[in-house]
């Protein structure tokens, strides 16, 4: 049977009432992989234990045992997740041969809920770059058009969820890396208030930025699987002690009086005129469904995606330089001195992107050179963030576009990196600031691809994005829409 | 400051015309039970890299959790120093390359230490009833390395790498460059190692690297009536407290001799870093910095900042019991020790001072009791190289034998034959005296013996006879020889009454 148009949402519903079995949902999940992967290269690798665990699912279920939140949902990881016991590279030559000991934290929230981890999705190399051309494991496609990029650095999560691969996935965001490949790709991704989200077990880009997230065809099922993955951990300082609250609970719930900004700075010069309609149209059915709209101006926004190429280059050059040959790694061997093991390991085990990154980071971290960049670049974060505060005093979401285009063909922006990085012009905000925000479809360009619509919520306020998206996903079927294959 | 100096200036330069001065750098392994962030134990001597995990090793997606012990152990620290606790502090990492450390960055703090100014008075060592403060620039919490085993063979052997000390916390504690002579420092290092063993936060075991010494040193000589500093030296593997002042000192003669033939000042030449080489006893060059190394420091951002309430800090201050100085001062205030003797006892330890006190407090006298610790007990520890928590006589075996001088029942001699029955044969005090045969003697017995000493002695007695009472010592010795048990206060003041003298 064909379940690749199920929701996560009725895949736990119809395994709790027994109308399908986990083994079929896995079986269904792996044979969508064979069948479609081998062009889109969603996945860099899939799992030998997701069928033996949705037998033993199946075997729970019919001996009337509980069964977790998630029971019988198949979900893809990406790559930059730890799985016990399953590669996982970040995309790199560098951890090609790398098996961690232990399941990140989101994982293990994932599997104690009984989802069922189907296999590990590709990305740009340690999530460096918005387009999955980065990886040492190829280039992945968009399901829609397959000449187009699925978004990155998330781009194999997305993917896999529109090409009906799998039911859902997870990603993660440090400048839009959610977000973006959720609006190239038409699903629904969240990225969740930084501090939400264990990132224990999460690879390391940016520190302060990274967030793990939840994508998927449906904002109901966003709020299944945030619910499962939130909360605080021990082994995470960083994360918050927030209570969660029912995600699920509040998603139908009217959207009368609910005070939207739209930022005068993401309609500016440089998005597209189809994403601008599509996105006044939203406006518009979000106002027909009670909610208030009123102009805001967030002034700092011009200035953020040069925050963002300092700060997170900054912690990445930190972050990556473990990855040294000595452990857990790459190594070249045949050197004659540790300098030369460094050297040759590094040239070797990351690609270019990463390389640059690293360079600019270290750049910037350099006496004489931190003034002017790490920290002129936190004063910035700052006032990005007072210009959040500001906002939220007088509405209680923010939204635009996901992004300025949709989905660029692949190699289109190999000779402009600039262009590249200013894909993330909507969403490295929030990253600066660690408020939470959703990417769900609002339309569809000429040329058959997704365009996205990016709503933003105060810090720990998740409950009115998932309630709000799902409210527009009652009214619109945009998010239903699939690639033809 | 820097001025050229000629040939014949440096050569009539007198020791009073150079100043040493000493900065150190001490790294202070803190006694926790787990590292400083993750769970690891640092006990020590163990297997290599069976004391590692995912967090300390640097896997991929592993998280630093800071240790609240370690936290509350700095702070204890920098109050017993004096410091100025920080209200809001924060981690930085300090990036450099190397196989020992496995993250590619050390997690430090750069901007905000934990403790900030304090400072630590010792004794002038030339002049110990005057005191000199050296100020403390901080002291910041941060992790060690691991340990580097490379081949020594030459012959291109794999080096090797122990992640066992990955992570343990250390405070490393900076002074101003306040110390004038190799001595002083040495005394200042004792000084610190004291408070810290008094303050139970390190056991201070240079041995197994637990505290860890660098130096700063150069010299500020007088040439005609100007100032001249010469290169500053950092001298590094000082891995006792002799070995820093046997390298500081040899340093301090070094540059002026290389001074006395170049003339180089402070702003001619860079910064070295000299290892300190036990086997030779000299200092060799490791490297010279034309710039200091760019570390590239940063606020870690997986560790979010500490602030610390009044309240916190308050309850961490009442933790601390008396200090080594207080010890001092109270030995000698209410115990009435020589300030020798209380420096003496006060260095051995929290564990001597409460054993004298309770025999001190247990036998009503403190003097005694300072004078059998000093040296009775003392001697022992030092010729058996043992603890006061593993001597064989406990506090209630010794305040029962110095009971009984006290009371009479001993002298002084015979007791000290009685603790070394009771150490020898593990005696209880009783035993042990009965071993000897000691044993009352009334006072019949004395008048018996008194007596025989007067008919045995006709000389003596008539020496007492004719005024000179102190004759009366050469029976002493007599008397001994016939009764042990003879209390030679009682048998002179017997014999005295039966002569009439
Ligand atoms: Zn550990």
């Amino acid at each position: 049977m064909d379940f690749s148009n199920l929701t996560a949402t009725q895949c736990v519903n119809q395994f709790a009432s027994g109308e399908v079995t986990a083994t079929a949902l896995v079986q269904s999940c792996l044979h969508q992989i064979q069948q479609n992967d081998p062009s889109l290269n969603s996945f860099i690798r899939t799992s030998d234990s997701a069928l033996p665990i949705a037998q033993a699912l199946d075997i729970k279920r019919a001996a009337g045992k509980p069964l977790g939140p998630l029971a019988g949902l198949p979900i893809a990881i990406k790559d930059g997740i730890c799985t016990a016991g399953l590669k996982t590279t970040a995309g790199s030559r560098m951890l090609e041969e790398f098996v961690p000991v232990d399941d990140a934290t989101t994982v293990k929230r994932l599997v104690e809920a009984d989802a069922i981890v189907i296999g590990k999705t590709n990305m740009d190399e340690f999530a460096m770059g918005s387009s999955t051309e980065h990886s040492h494991f190829g280039i992945s496609k968009n399901p829609w058009n397959h000449q187009y990029v699925p978004g990155g650095s998330s781009g194999g999560s997305a993917s896999c969820v529109a090409a009906g691969l799998t039911p859902a996935s997870i990603g993660s965001d440090t400048g839009g890396s959610i977000r973006q490949p959720a609006s190239f790709c038409g699903v629904t991704g969240l990225k969740p208030t930084y501090g939400r989200v264990s990132r224990f077990g999460l690879i390391a880009f940016a520190s302060s930025l990274d967030q793990i997230g939840p994508m998927a065809r449906s904002a109901e099922d966003c709020a299944l699987i945030t619910s499962v993955i939130s909360g605080h951990d021990p082994k995470d300082s960083t994360s918050a002690k927030n209570d969660i609250p029912d995600f699920l609970a509040t998603l139908n719930q009217p959207l009368k009086g609910l005070r939207i900004g739209i930022c005068k700075q993401h309609f500016e010069e440089g998005l597209d005129s189809e994403i601008n309609d599509s996105v006044k149209a939203a406006i518009q059915v979000l106002k027909n469904l009670g909610a208030v709209i009123t102009e805001i101006s967030m002034p700092h926004t011009p200035y953020a995606v040069a925050a963002y190429y300092v700060i997170a280059p900054c912690e990445a050059s930190s972050n990556l330089a473990r990855f040294d040959g000595v452990r857990y790694t790459h190594r070249t061997e045949g050197v004659k001195d540790l300098a030369e093991m460094y050297c040759q390991t590094r040239a070797e085990g990351f690609g270019n992107e990463v390389k640059k990154r690293i360079m600019l980071g270290t750049y910037a971290l350099s006496s004489g050179y931190y003034d002017a960049y790490y920290l002129k670049a936190s004063k910035v974060r700052r006032m990005i963030k007072q210009d959040y505060d500001t906002a939220f005093e007088s509405v209680d979401l923010i939204l635009g576009p996901t992004t300025p285009t949709p989905a660029f063909q692949i190699g289109e922006h190999s000779q402009n990196p600039l262009a590249m990085y200013l894909a993330d012009i909507y969403t490295v905000s929030a990253n600066l600031s660690g408020v939470p925000a959703i990417s769900i479809p609002c339309g569809i360009s000429n040329r058959g691809l997704p365009i996205g619509l990016q709503l933003q919520a105060r810090s720990f306020d998740e409950a009115t994005l998932l309630q709000t998206a799902h409210q527009f996903q009652m009214e619109t079927d945009w998010h239903t829409r699939r690639p033809n294959q | 400051m820097n001025a050229a100096t000629t040939q014949e200036q440096r050569q009539s330069i007198s020791e009073d015309d150079v100043t040493i001065i000493i900065g150190l750098e001490v790294h202070v392994q803190l006694d926790t039970k787990s590292k400083l962030f993750c769970g690891c134990s640092t006990e020590f001597g163990a297997p290599p890299n069976t004391q590692t995990c995912v967090v300390c090793t640097g896997a991929p997606g592993s998280l630093p959790v800071i240790n609240q012990q370690a936290l509350r152990l700095s702070i204890k620290t920098g109050l017993a120093l004096n410091c100025e606790i920080a209200r809001f502090t924060k981690w930085d990492r300090k990036n450099y390359f190397y196989p020992d450390l496995p993250k590619g960055y050390q997690i430090s703090q750069f901007d905000k230490p934990i403790c900030g100014l304090g400072y630590l008075d010792l004794f002038d060592q030339r002049d110990k009833s005057k005191t000199r403060r050296v100020v403390l620039e901080r002291a910041h919490l941060e992790e060690d390395a691991g340990k580097s085993i490379h081949d020594e063979s030459k012959q291109g052997g794999n080096s090797r790498i122990d992640l066992n000390r990955t992570g343990t916390p250390l405070l490393e504690i900076v002074t101003q460059p306040d110390m004038r002579s190799a001595a002083e420092a040495r005394a200042f290092l004792n000084e610190l190692k004291l408070i810290l063993t008094y303050l139970e936060v390190s056991d201070c075991n240079m041995q197994q690297g637990n505290l860890r010494c660098d130096g700063n040193i150069n010299l500020h000589i007088r040439v005609d009536g100007q100032q001249i500093a010469t290169p500053i030296v950092e001298i590094k593997n000082m891995n006792s407290f002799r070995a820093a002042e046997r390298a500081l000192d040899y340093e301090a003669v070094r540059q002026l001799e290389l001074w006395k033939q170049n003339g180089l000042t402070i702003s001619d030449a860079p910064k070295q870093t000299r290892g300190w080489d036990a086997a030779t006893q000299t200092t060799t060059l490791q490297r010279e910095k034309e710039a200091s190394a760019d570390y590239r420091y940063f606020p870690d951002p997986d560790l979010i900042a500490v602030t610390l309430s009044e309240e916190e800090i308050d309850s961490i201050r009442s933790e601390i019991d008396r200090l080594p100085a207080q010890w001092r001062e109270e030995l000698i205030g209410q115990h009435g020790l020589k300030p020798y003797d209380a420096d003496v006892m006060v260095g051995q330890g929290r564990g001597v001072i409460d054993y004298f006190l309770n025999v001190a407090e247990g036998c009503g006298n403190s003097k005694m009791a300072a004078n059998w610790i000093g040296q009775e007990v003392l001697r022992f520890l030092n010729e058996s190289e043992a603890t006061i928590e593993s001597y064989p006589i406990t506090s209630t075996q010794m305040t029962e034998l110095l009971t009984r001088v006290v009371g009479g029942e001993l002298d002084q001699t015979r007791a000290k034959e009685v603790l070394e029955q009771m150490i020898e044969f593990q005696l209880e005090v009783q035993s042990a005296m009965d071993k000897l045969g000691i044993k009352p003697v009334d006072n019949q017995e004395i008048e018996a013996l008194c007596q025989q000493l007067i008919n045995e002695n006709p000389q003596v007695i008539e020496q007492i006879k004719g005024g000179n009472a102190k004759a009366v010592g050469a029976l002493i010795g007599k008397a001994r020889k016939l009764n042990p048990n003879a209390s030679p206060g009682l048998v002179k003041n017997t014999i005295l009454k039966m002569v009439g003298g």
